[in-house]
This record gives structure tokens, sequence and C-alpha cells, in this order.
């Protein structure tokens, strides 16, 4: 079924061997097969050619940090609806956060979460596993036998893990399986009620603040605890100057500490509350310019390592309503690259670095035991992104994949759009532009 | 569309000056009058007729103001936001014989607003109705007991009054307007 | 020789307001306030009379949609109505019944279908007015929403003080207590700077965010002092709010007692301001915990006379918003 597919002429850009110059990629059987720099031709002769002059190749991007609601919130999306949203987006990697319900906190709840993306997931899904049992913050979850099932990270994503004592267990016993613990950093004592960020904003509308210091205390408790553990922790959602500058200063000290930022924490800011767009209202919050400026500071020193979407699909029906009944959320994946682009274009991110955030250095947190992930060396599997970084679209949620269409984008012109996605040899989204010709 | 004058400023002094011997020779009681002008240009006219009416007869009557927005029919049609005026009547209504006076009668529901809005404040004994240009086309059975002018018109055309106090000159025109205006 | 055509439409002046629903007075224009007041004034004429009804909105219906209990404000919007002649029906949702899958624009969407022209809502949750404007053809009325906005307590409080100061501008306004959680200080806080009064807010810093005393804009500017004694020198206007009694439960205040000691509009702290000054309080009024019973009564509170103009400028809007509506 593979086909044989020359990618002829395109920018590769692969931060994984340092590569970003003209040339052509063969896949074949799945796998990356040849890598050829400027007119070099492969050695087959019997392919089907996608003319990527003027785009951008890279290995395909991986998402550590998505929720695909299934089981339990199928309304919302689905393995196979965010799968389909994933290849839109450029992602061939995503891993699902474990808040569904029932959580997936056992061995079975990974099983089932494999089974179905094996039946019906058009990229490569991985699960995640809670820290406790019931996402309730008392009892750790048995990691280990979700890491044997093929948990890849361990998190209460939704919720923070208040119990200092539990999450120093956690920290600490994840150790074993070499997995990162993933915290979702938030004093829910200051956050009760919160709707929106806490400032100038929140003031206006009237509406209950959610204070930075929410975050930083948390991200500064889980860093003394790593500390102290050993353990590998992963900050998820980082939104404020202070995390990053604890962040910064944790890894200085060696503490074994990574972590992400979404695309809107990086380019919206609180403002896009106002009119109370249910659409903008995202935990942590939409924060200001301030913030923004330390988080793409953070991406460029490497205080933070990673862009993930912490795509987080809703019903039309559960945004339409009044401000503080709805959830929080914003669906991410189909507009991350575009976004993201925008900083490329303002220069406040080299397109090298960004393509790192999205491939290369997730795969690192992943670790080897995923496989080749996040590059495009010969061998490694053939998850290869084709990306035009200068055509402008607008975005139309009739347009999504997913099943959320709940993006403050809407009608906004983004530049920079996934042309086509290649999921192990295998063309699983394409613009309809591009056609393959046989040669 | 040529404009044409209808009244010059002496005409309307010489007009006023008939309607207030009118209003005397009708009203044998003057006492018991008041004279309410219809804004905006009823206003001004009711003063004039007024004090006509002083000079004539020696006798001061009360002049009140009347502002019909509230009870105009046609609200939701407007196209510029109503400005509501004062409605100021110095005295009580009950028993009096009140002079409604207004610039243009027209279609005649000013006129039916005006006499809403005037039971409103009370019983008046009659109403008598004082207009400057009677111009035709009434849609409701309004007759005027005291005319300036009976000017036959056509619906596309405009008459303008123009009184020193509102508009700095004296004078009344015609104009024709154009026919998409109609409807 | 041509004839040149006369002009004979003289271009219409853009008309002053531009509101279709009335959601806050952070966008309303000096001369849309003034057009309130001059309104006001013709409808106070109107309720002067022994009969105090005109067939203005005659064949309008409003209906009032209150998840809130307030029977002061839902009155009032009532009796306004039917004194324009309109139609006036009430539904009444618990506050409980704002829970989701109990829909805030069905809700509104079935009054529409059932004819209202205009709908004033009152809700618990900051924004919900805006939520309903965008999906219903009538005019929604805000009667208070969260903490955010109070719209017409606001123009009724500015309409009650230019009645007895001439004008606004220039005036010192205190606004005194729990700012952070109340709509009416936020609305006011607009309306008075747009008319040109000088704003001062004092509270307790747990009940006054300190964004709103900070120069940036989203907000207008306004002096915040935490001292009730320094903030009422010279004041022209002295505006107190209510105190929610659960405040110290939720552990912004130490006690109500020590609120009383340290904010309550008192006598010998009122003879500070103007002895012009006016005392405001949007009810209803813990007497003897945030003003003191003799200042609520006495002779510098216009407490009775914002309520009744109340009814008067509700009637105002009523009228504005239904010459501005299109068929």
């Amino acid at each position: 079924m593979n086909q044989t597919l020359l990618i002829k002429g395109g920018r590769i850009i692969d931060p994984s061997q340092k590569i970003d110059e003209t040339g052509s990629l063969l896949v074949a059987e799945g796998k990356i097969a040849w890598l050829g720099k400027g007119e070099a031709t492969p050695p087959k002769t019997d392919y089907e050619v996608l003319d990527a002059q003027g785009l951008v190749v890279c290995p395909g991007l991986i998402d550590l940090h998505c929720h695909l609601r299934q089981p339990g919130y199928e309304e919302k999306e689905t393995i196979a609806s965010g799968t389909k949203a994933a290849a839109r987006g450029g992602f061939t990697t995503i891993c699902c956060m474990p808040n569904t319900n029932p959580p997936l906190d056992n061995q079975t709840a990974i099983e089932y979460i494999k089974a179905k993306a094996a039946a019906e997931a058009v990229v490569r899904v991985l699960a995640i596993g809670c820290i406790s049992k019931g996402r309730k913050g008392q009892e750790l979850a048995e990691m280990g036998e979700m890491a044997a099932a093929g948990a890849v990270a361990f998190s209460d994503d939704g919720e923070p893990v208040l119990s200092s004592h539990i999450m120093r267990q956690a920290l600490d016993y994840s150790r074993a399986f070499d997995l990162p613990v993933i915290d979702h950093c938030e004093d829910t004592a200051l956050t009760e009620g919160g709707q929106m960020n806490e400032g100038v904003v929140s003031a206006r509308l009237g509406l209950r603040g959610i204070p930075n210091a929410a975050e930083d205390i948390i991200v500064a408790r889980d860093l003394a605890l790593a500390q102290l553990t050993g353990g590998r922790l992963h900050i998820a959602h980082a939104t404020t100057e202070g995390a990053v500058e604890l962040i910064r200063r944790a890894k200085e000290k060696g503490v074994r500490v990574t972590a992400e930022v979404t695309p809107h924490h990086l380019t919206l800011t609180e403002e896009r509350v106002i009119g109370y767009n249910t659409n903008a209202k995202v935990n942590p919050p939409l924060r200001t310019e301030r913030d923004i400026e330390a988080l793409i500071q953070g991406l460029n020193d490497n205080t933070i390592d990673i862009i993930a979407t912490d795509h987080a699909p809703h019903t039309e029906g559960d945004k339409l309503c009044e401000f503080a009944l709805a959830p929080f959320g914003i669906s991410g994946l189909e507009t991350a690259l575009g976004s993201l682009m925008g900083l490329v274009h303002k220069k406040q991110l080299s397109l090298a670095t960004l393509i790192a955030k999205l491939t290369h250095e997730p795969a690192k947190i992943l670790g080897a035991k995923q496989g080749k992930l996040g590059t495009l060396a010969v061998g490694a599997p053939a998850d290869v992104t084709i990306f035009d970084p200068n055509l402008e679209w607008v975005v139309d949620t009739k347009d999504f994949a997913s099943k959320g269409k709940n993006t403050p984008l809407v009608g906004e012109k983004l530049k920079g759009r996934v042309i086509a996605t290649i999921y192990q040899g295998k063309v699983v989204y394409k613009d309809k532009t591009i056609k393959l010709k046989q040669r | 569309m040529p404009k044409k004058i209808i009244m010059t400023g002496d005409d309307i002094k010489r007009t006023l000056a008939r309607i207030a011997h009118e209003i005397i020779e009708r009203n044998k009681v003057i006492e018991n009058l008041i004279l309410v002008g219809i804004h905006t240009r009823g206003v001004p006219l009711a003063n004039r007729l007024a004090a006509n009416i002083e000079d004539f007869s020696g006798v001061k009557i009360p002049v009140g103001t009347l502002d019909i927005s509230l009870y105009r029919d046609d609200l939701p049609s407007l196209e510029l936001q109503p400005t509501v005026k004062s409605t100021d009547i110095p005295v009580s209504v009950d028993g009096k014989s009140i002079v409604l006076v207004d610039d243009v009668l027209y279609t005649g529901r000013s006129i039916r607003a005006a006499m809403d809005a005037l039971t409103d404040l009370g019983r008046p004994h009659l109403i008598q109705l004082a207009v400057l240009i009677d111009r035709g086309h009434r849609e409701i059975p309004i007759r005027a007991d005291y005319v300036g002018k009976n000017m036959p018109s056509s619906r596309h055309e405009d008459i303008q009054v123009k009184l020193q106090e509102s508009d700095g000159t004296d004078e009344v025109a015609i104009t024709s307007m154009p026919a998409a205006k109609e409807g | 020789m041509t004839t040149q055509p006369i002009k004979t439409v003289a271009p219409k002046p853009a008309p002053v307001w531009r509101h279709h629903h009335i959601l806050d007075v952070d966008d309303f224009s000096r001369e849309e306030i003034e057009l309130v007041f001059n309104t006001t004034q013709a409808m106070k004429e109107v309720l002067s009379r022994p009969i105090k009804r005109v067939p203005a909105l005659r064949g309008k219906t409003l209906i009032t949609l209150f998840y809130e209990p307030s029977t002061r404000t839902r009155l009032s919007f009532e009796l306004a109505a039917k004194n324009l002649g309109a139609d006036a029906a009430s539904l009444s949702a618990p506050a409980s019944s704002v829970t989701k899958g109990e829909s805030l624009i069905d809700t509104v969407s079935t009054l529409q279908a059932l004819g209202a022209d205009i709908i004033v809502m009152r809700h618990p949750h900051s924004g919900a007015p805006y939520i309903a404007a965008q999906y219903v053809k009538a005019s929604i009325i805000n009667a208070g929403d969260g903490w955010h906005a109070h719209p017409t307590q606001a123009l009724l409080d500015l309409y009650t003080i230019q009645e007895h100061k001439e004008s606004l501008k220039g005036l010192k306004a205190v606004i005194i207590g729990d700012i952070l959680h109340s709509r009416v200080a936020r609305s006011n806080i607009w309306g008075l700077t747009t008319m040109g009064a000088e704003v001062t807010l004092c509270g307790p810093p747990t009940l006054l965010p300190t964004e709103l005393g900070e120069q940036n804009h989203h907000l207008p500017p306004t002096n915040i002092e935490h001292d009730i004694e320094r903030a009422l020198d010279g004041a022209d206007v002295v505006m107190t709010l209510r105190l929610q009694l659960e405040r110290q439960q939720s552990g912004l205040l130490p006690s109500i007692r020590e609120y009383v000691q340290l904010y309550q509009l008192t006598e010998a702290r009122l003879s500070l301001a103007r002895p012009d000054a006016l005392v405001l309080h949007p009810g209803p009024v813990n007497e003897d915990i945030e003003i003191a019973s003799a200042v609520a009564h006495g002779p510098q509170s216009v407490i009775n006379e914002q309520v009744s103009n109340g009814v008067a400028v509700r009637m105002a809007l009523l009228y504005i918003l239904a010459g501005s509506q299109k068929q």
C-alpha cells in the first residue's frame, strides 16, 4: 500500500541533522529511503513526484499535549476526528491527555487508546497516563503497568497535583521508567471561580481573575520537588514571565525539567476576551504582551523546550453560553503552524528554531523507545510535513476536521499553511492544490 | 425644481393680525382662552398671536407649548432620533378654550396627536385649531378653525415655513421634492 | 441657459444615538448621555401630570428577564414601560437555573418569539447580556450583569447629580466601598469620566483592584485612595456602595465591624466633603453599615430622588431605543 514518493526541490529543514537547504527526499516502504541535496536525483526510478518547490519539508510535527476526548466525550472529539485534525495541522505524532471519562489511569485504558488508534487514527497516537487514580490527586496510579502498556508520560492535566506529597511520590516513582511527569501548574486556592487573566481587562469586564502567581507558585514547588527527587518534570503550558524565570534558574542548577508553551499563549493576549468571547477562554488564561515576550525569550534560549498545542476541543453548544459557564479550551491543532509562523514572519523566532520545537525537541522528551521520531534521517519512519511558509489563508472552522470549532482565530488571516502531511510514507493530508505526478 | 415664495414676512404679519381678530370675534369670553403652540414653529406663532390679541383687546392670554413626540403614531419609522421637547402649559386646561397653533396643516396626524396630548392634561371646554398654511391631503377628519392661507399642493412639493425666532427670517416657500422621496 | 437643480433635501445630521442595545455606558458619548438627560426632563414632566401615561410606545412589548431577585429595578422598568403605553411582562428565572442545559440563548430567543421588542436582563454573570445580544433582534437592556455593568443605574445617578449641580464637568466624585464586585461602580466610573467629572475610588485594598488606578487604555483614569477621610476631602458627590455581607466569609474583610469603623460614611466624615456635597446610594441600603442612617436620611442625601428619577430615566431610554429600532 505504501507509495514510493519523491518530494522534490523543497527547502529541507531538519534540526535533528542540522539540515537547512534545498533538496529532495525519497520515501519508500514507510521509511525515509534517501535524502539528496540540491539537484541530486535518487537511485530508484519508479516513484511519484511531489513538487515541493517553494515549500518547506520538515519532519512530521509532534504534539506532546492534546485532548482527544475519547472515551467519554466523543461529542467533542474522537481519536478518528482528532487525528484527522492533527494531519491537517501537519502533526504526525500526538500525545493525548488522560482526562477522559473514565480517565486513562490504568493499563486497560492505555490499551484501549492503542487499539482505537490502531483501528481509526490517521497519525500516531501516544497515550499519557494519569499521575493519580481517577485524577483525584490522592493515590498514585499504576504507572509501571501503564508504562509497560505504552504510556509515554504521566499527567493529571486539567487539574494540578495539589498535594506536594503526591507530586513528590510521582516524580520519585516515575524515575523507574524514566518517563516525565507533566504538571498543570495552578494553585487552585488562588484561581477558584477565575475566568481569565487577572489584570486590567478582567477589572474592566468584571470577571474574576487568575493571577500569574497561581502558576508561579506551583512551578516553583514542582521544581523544588524535581530537584529533591531527581525525577523528570515537564511543565505543561507555561504562560507567565515568572514561570519562565523559575524554569531558567532550575535548568541552570541542573534540575531535570522540560517545559512547553502553546501557540495561543505565544500569540494572543487577554484582550481577546473583550466582548466576552468564550472561544478565548482557556486555562491557563491568555496573558499579556509582557508574558509573551518572556515566553519567546524562553523559547530562544531553550528555557522552554517545546511547543505543544493543548488542543482542547469543545462543542459549539459548550461555548455558546455565559462566559463564566463556558468550559476552558481552544481547538488548536489546525491553526498551530499558521499562527506560529506569524512569529517567524515577525522575526521573533527563526524557522529552524520553530521546527526544532515542534519536531526534534519533543522527540527528545519522548525518548528513543518510541523509535526515531522527529527526524528525516534515512531509515526513520517517513513522517514528513510539507508547508508553504508564505501562503496566506483565512481561518474558517467549517474546514476543520476537528469537532471542536472553538478558536478565537475565526476569520483571522494566517500566513503559513500545511500543504501535505505524510505519516509512515502515506499521504494522510494534502491540500487541494497539490497534485502528484507519475514519473 | 424651483423654489417659490408664497408668503413674505409682511404677508405673515398681516395674516397673523387677521387670525388674531378672528379669534377675538369667535371667542366672546377671551379671558378663558389659552393659546397652545405645537413644537417647533407653532410656538412662535402662538406667541405672536397672543401679542396681537393683547394689542387689539388689552387682554393678556396665557401661552403654552406642546410637544407631541410622545403621541405620534409613526415613532418607529423616524430615521432621526426624536428629541422630546418640553410641554409647558402654565395654567390648568380644565374648562378652558384652547386654540392649538401650528404652522402647516397637512395629513392631520400631528393635530390628532396634539389633541390626545391635550386631553391627557385635563378636560378643556373646547379646542380650536389655527394654522398658517393648510396644504390639503388630510388623512383623518380634521379641519382648521383659522387658516392663514390655503395652499393646494402636490405630495411632491415641500412647504417650508421659516420664522424669525427659529430660522432667522419670515417667509413661506414651496419647492418640489424629488419623486423618489415619495412613499 | 441650463437650470441647476436645487437640492431641496438638506443632508440629515448624523444621529446622536447609535445603540440598538444598552449594555454599558462605556461606549456612550457625551452627546448620547445629554440626549438621555434632555429626554428624561420631558419624561419628568409626564410623571408630574395627573395622568402619568403617554402612548409613545403603544404596541411595543417589554419583557424583564431577571436571573437575580431585584424587585426595585424590575418595578422601575415595568412602570417606565407602562407609563409609555408599552406592554410589560416578566420572566423570573431563579439564580439556580443558570446552569448548563438551560440555555440563556434559548430563553431570549423564546422571549423574542413571544413578541418582545425590548428585553431587560439582570444576570449574575458578567457579560451575559452581550451573549444574548448576539442572538436576538430585540433590544437588550442590561439591568445589571455580574460585577460588570449597570448602565441604567449609572445614567440615573448621573442625571440626579446634574439636576443638582447643573453640570458634571469638573466635579469631584468619590465612590466608596466594594468596588471590585460592583457593577454600579464600574458603570459610574465610565459615565462620570465621560461627563468630565474626576473620580476617586475608596475602599479596602482587597475590594479595590489596583488596575483601576493604573494608566491604561482599557479603563478611564481614576484616583485610588484607601483612606476615607482623605478621599472625601473637597468632594462634590459621594456615592456609597452596598456591602455584601458575605465578603467577610470569603476572606476579603476581617470583619464587618472593622469595615464599619474604617469605611462607613458618617456625618463627621461627610463634613469633610463640600457643604453642598450630594450623597448617593444605589440601594438597597444596609443602614449603619456602609452608611450611617443619619446620613442616608439626612439633608444631603438624594437617595429617594435616585429612585424616582430611575423611572424617568428608564422611560427616556425606552423611548429613545424604540425610536431607533428599525422596522
